[in-house]
């Protein structure tokens, strides 16, 4: 088929492997806009998550928060705030925080709150202060859950940034919105196949960094009932 | 405000169009996941391998299957088809999931009165397995919906007008209305076809009317957190 040769033709051809329009650039650029997203959001979400997990508090303000954000299309938001902030980097940035905060904040209360409740007050009967509880077990015990926020949210940025190409931010979308300008469908089908590597790829790093965490918890008692 | 009056027979027309082929996808991919679900619930080992394939599928972002399906198909680029297909692929990712659950959740005591009841096992299935599963396809449908009208307005990027083109035109005019009226538009869609099917669950499934079982957001929360943390 043509069309899959002149993709990897697109994909293999030495112009495209070099310079701030070439793969590795591109590359790097998404990797650097998802790692950059993620830890904003999270330095956001999870605290507030696992307070939210721990207190009980605010639970249901979070459950519609996430609810209505995912809802939100995400073209809609990355246009609304370019016209509003105007074009550059920061318009499409905060829309991938805001679009990253929704699943790591579930995976962080979710996770929290999944923690066997006898667990939690037998570590208080131990004398345990609240903040040991939360660090000592909860976090703990939750810590697969809330990594697999980290890796919906992960796999979200990825997507959005995509998408963000047409609104000026670089990355690996740039390849399907210039591609499409030019109707230029060898770049576009490249572009895409590079950015579903990348998913792939991210997932199935998030997906072991879970299995390790899971890896840590001791095996579930299962008690005769 | 008035450009809304001005425009209203466009935004009707991207609205229905929008509407058309967000119902379409999510039923097809109901259709494809429902016999998937329940034959994956039935063999276990199965049920890993299916949730494994439909977690890769779901990691592959949106806007790239756009862009591939028609050089995969070879049907042509500005072509709905190839968009009510990855969105049907979608919607069929998360029903998958949420169709094994709900057949899963179906106790073994109440098969086995059914059986001795005397139903066939095809009745049983379509008498007793899927009526007690309802809720929780219920559940997963409403995601699906919700989520495929969302993600419809991405294709835009590729040509293919819904009301997703009230952002990219919006950007180009430097018009805010425009995009407003947009995500108002999506919003409004999605709010229309979850009370449908809200509604339509209370028409088939009248025992669950008076209790309170499935919240409106958190299955929601469940099952896409739970489709993407697929191993």
């Amino acid at each position: 088929m043509s069309v899959v040769s002149d993709t990897v033709d697109w994909l293999t051809d030495s112009i495209n492997h070099s310079g701030t329009d070439g793969i590795p650039n591109r590359l790097v650029e998404h990797l650097g806009y998802t790692a950059e997203t993620i830890a904003i959001a999270g330095i956001i979400a999870i605290p507030i998550g696992l307070w939210i997990g721990h207190t009980g508090r605010f639970r249901g303000a979070a459950v519609a928060l996430t609810g209505a954000l995912r809802a939100l299309p995400t073209l809609g938001l990355l246009t609304a705030l370019a016209l509003i902030v105007g074009i550059g980097l920061t318009a499409p940035l905060i829309a991938l925080v805001l679009l990253a905060v929704p699943p790591l904040l579930a995976g962080a209360y979710a996770g929290v709150e999944s923690v066997d409740r006898q667990t939690i007050d037998a570590a208080r009967a131990m004398g345990m202060t609240e903040l040991q509880i939360l660090r000592k077990v909860e976090i703990p015990l939750a810590l697969p859950i809330i990594v697999g926020g980290v890796r919906s949210g992960v796999l979200q940025v990825v997507a959005t940034a995509t998408v963000a190409a047409y609104v000026g931010l670089g990355g690996l979308g740039r390849y399907l919105i210039d591609g499409q300008a030019v109707s230029d469908y060898a770049q576009m089908a490249g572009g895409s196949v590079l950015v579903v590597l990348v998913a792939l790829v991210l997932d199935g790093i998030f997906a072991t960094l879970q299995r390790l965490a899971t890896g840590r918890r001791p095996q579930k008692q299962t008690s005769p009932a | 405000m008035t450009w809304f009056f001005d425009n209203i027979d466009m935004i009707r027309e991207l609205f229905v169009r929008h509407a058309w082929i967000s119902v379409v996808s999510t039923v097809i991919g109901f259709v494809i996941a429902l016999p998937v679900g329940w034959y994956a619930n039935e063999h276990p080992r199965l049920r890993g391998v299916a949730v494994a394939i439909v977690g890769v599928l779901y990691t592959i972002p949106s806007i790239a299957l756009f862009v591939l399906l028609p050089g995969i198909l070879g049907t042509g680029f500005l072509s709905v088809i190839n968009v009510i297909i990855a969105l049907s692929i979608y919607a069929a990712a998360v029903m998958v999931r949420s169709a094994a659950d709900g057949f899963g959740s179906v106790s073994p005591a109440v098969l086995d009165a059914a059986s001795a009841a005397g139903y066939s096992r095809p009745q049983r299935v379509f008498r007793v397995e899927l009526p007690l599963a309802g809720p929780v396809l219920l559940a997963g449908i409403r995601v699906v919906s919700v989520s495929t009208v969302s993600m419809l307005s991405v294709a835009t990027l590729i040509g293919v007008s819904n009301l997703g083109s009230l952002f990219t035109d919006g950007f180009r005019r430097d018009f805010q209305t425009e995009i407003v009226v947009g995500i108002l538009g999506i919003v409004v869609l999605a709010l229309v076809l979850d009370a449908l099917l809200v509604l339509a669950g209370r028409l088939l499934m009248p025992w669950t009317r008076g209790q309170k079982t499935v919240s409106r957001l958190r299955p929601l929360d469940d099952s896409v957190s739970k489709a993407v943390q697929a191993p």
